[in-house]
């Protein structure tokens, strides 16, 4: 079991009265807390920050923790002789495969399940010892690509969840399964896994987990929900007469009608050649559209017939795209 | 070596059943783990806005991006120990942060990719 200086975590003396407890994590939360913070390592900060202050805030669980003795932050270590059965309610425990918050997981006085623990879920005080409770829920990111998402995916999970063995005791478990992501997942969708979570107590259901699919930037494609946007450059001369030109889509290339006098920017849809909608893939056909973004291509470096050639353009043209810069006031 | 697997669900559909159904008050109530009378104030203050809001509160129905807000809401009154107006005040300008998230990447996928 590593050391965790929860003290240190919340920025507080050891002598730290309440008050300064609860302080120090709300100022902490609302550095890190997920749904405030534009921080990437927030999440992560605000688990340690809310571990810390579960165990702090309560009377009890802090004793036990206090009782650990002060280690070096991430050192692996035992509680010494005689706290497991003051504060372990007795019995063998193993602490070699179990987090420090699950060591107080357990202790009377607080929610089973942690403010860092994601979900509604988690018993509460006073509740009855043979109560059945819901195992915790616990959350996942799964990053995949644009093209599985796509056609759906499975994703190989590896967890380490709290578990109790045959005596009640608390221990750590690996779990290895795999997860089929079904076609239509976009950025930032979470997909539910129902009972994969942590095991109930008492009979009391298992938790889920929760995915949170991440796509990894594509190269050609921009992602906004279901639909796809992709750069199209255009010669001049397309852009100008009109054109037909092969664009890529995830399903394969696809002709698409330039009409003439297309400018820059200018966003050509391609209906339903986004990502599949939820539901919608197999069924109705539901899916996002793929915009082709235009842009006008010029070329760097002019052989001595396109320079006269655009030479003769510019002297034969009316065209003037800066007309309004003398018109306006 | 197994070809099991697990399927994930989509979390706006599984407690509604049917893609387009949209969710009741009391499944709203259900899947967030909010009170009746904790989800009403959040209506009452602006912060959860039902499809039907002119009708009683039992036949209120609320479009899928509610779950979203609703367990946001579990999250930042669990965490922070908010008071119902300071939920629905915490709940609205994250909501609009959230927009405004929408528009600035909205934005960004029209912008051509810079040359390298």
């Amino acid at each position: 079991m590593k050391y965790k200086d929860y003290y240190e975590i919340l920025g507080v003396d050891r002598t730290a009265d309440e008050a300064a407890i609860k302080k120090a994590y709300r100022k902490l939360a609302h550095k890190y807390h997920p749904d405030v913070s534009k921080d990437p390592e927030g999440e992560a900060k605000f688990k340690d920050v809310s571990e810390a202050y579960e165990t702090l805030r309560d009377t009890e669980k802090r004793a036990a923790y206090d009782q650990l003795g002060q280690q070096r932050p991430g050192q692996d270590f035992r509680p010494p002789p005689g706290w497991e059965s003051q504060f372990g309610g007795g019995g063998d425990m193993h602490f070699e495969d179990i987090d420090l918050s699950d060591l107080f997981a357990g202790l009377a006085g607080g929610a089973r399940a942690g403010r860092g623990a994601r979900g509604a879920r988690g018993g509460g005080p006073g509740m009855r010892p043979d109560m059945p409770i819901p195992g915790q829920d616990y959350e996942v990111t799964a990053h995949i690509s644009l093209e599985d998402a796509y056609n759906g995916t499975l994703v190989d999970l590896n967890l380490s969840v709290p578990d109790y063995d045959e005596q009640g005791r608390l221990h750590r478990v690996p779990r290895e399964f795999k997860a089929r992501i079904p076609k239509g997942a976009t950025d930032g969708q979470r997909l539910r896994l129902k009972g994969q979570g942590g095991k109930g107590i008492n009979g009391g259901p298992g938790g889920d987990l929760y995915l949170n699919v991440a796509l990894h930037p594509h190269s050609l494609y921009r992602v906004d929900g279901h639909d796809l946007y992709v750069d199209l450059p255009l010669t001049p001369w397309e852009a100008a007469l009109g054109a037909t030109v092969d664009v890529p889509t995830l399903a394969g290339e696809v002709s698409l009608k330039v009409p003439p006098g297309t400018s820059a920017g200018r966003k050509l849809r391609l209906a339903k050649r986004g990502l599949p909608k939820p539901g919608g893939a197999s069924s109705s056909g539901e899916a996002g559209d793929l915009f082709a973004i235009v842009q006008i291509a010029v070329p760097s470096v002019l052989s001595d017939r396109e320079r006269e050639l655009f030479r003769e353009l510019g002297e034969v043209s009316t065209f003037n795209p800066r007309g309004h810069f003398s018109s306006g006031s | 070596m197994t070809n099991d697997y697990i399927e994930a669900q989509w979390m706006e559909l599984w407690e509604a059943g049917a893609v387009n159904a949209a969710w009741t008050f009391a499944s709203l109530c259900r899947v967030s783990g909010l009170s009746e009378g904790e989800l009403r104030e959040l209506v009452d203050y602006g912060a959860l806005v039902p499809d039907n809001p002119d009708t009683i509160a039992d036949r209120w129905t609320f479009g899928r991006h509610c779950v979203v807000i609703v367990q946001t809401a579990v999250r930042l009154r669990r965490d922070f120990d908010l008071d119902p107006p300071g939920l629905a005040l915490a709940l609205t300008l994250v909501n609009r942060i959230r927009d405004l998230e929408d528009e600035l990447r909205k934005m960004r996928v029209l912008a051509p990719r810079d040359e390298k």
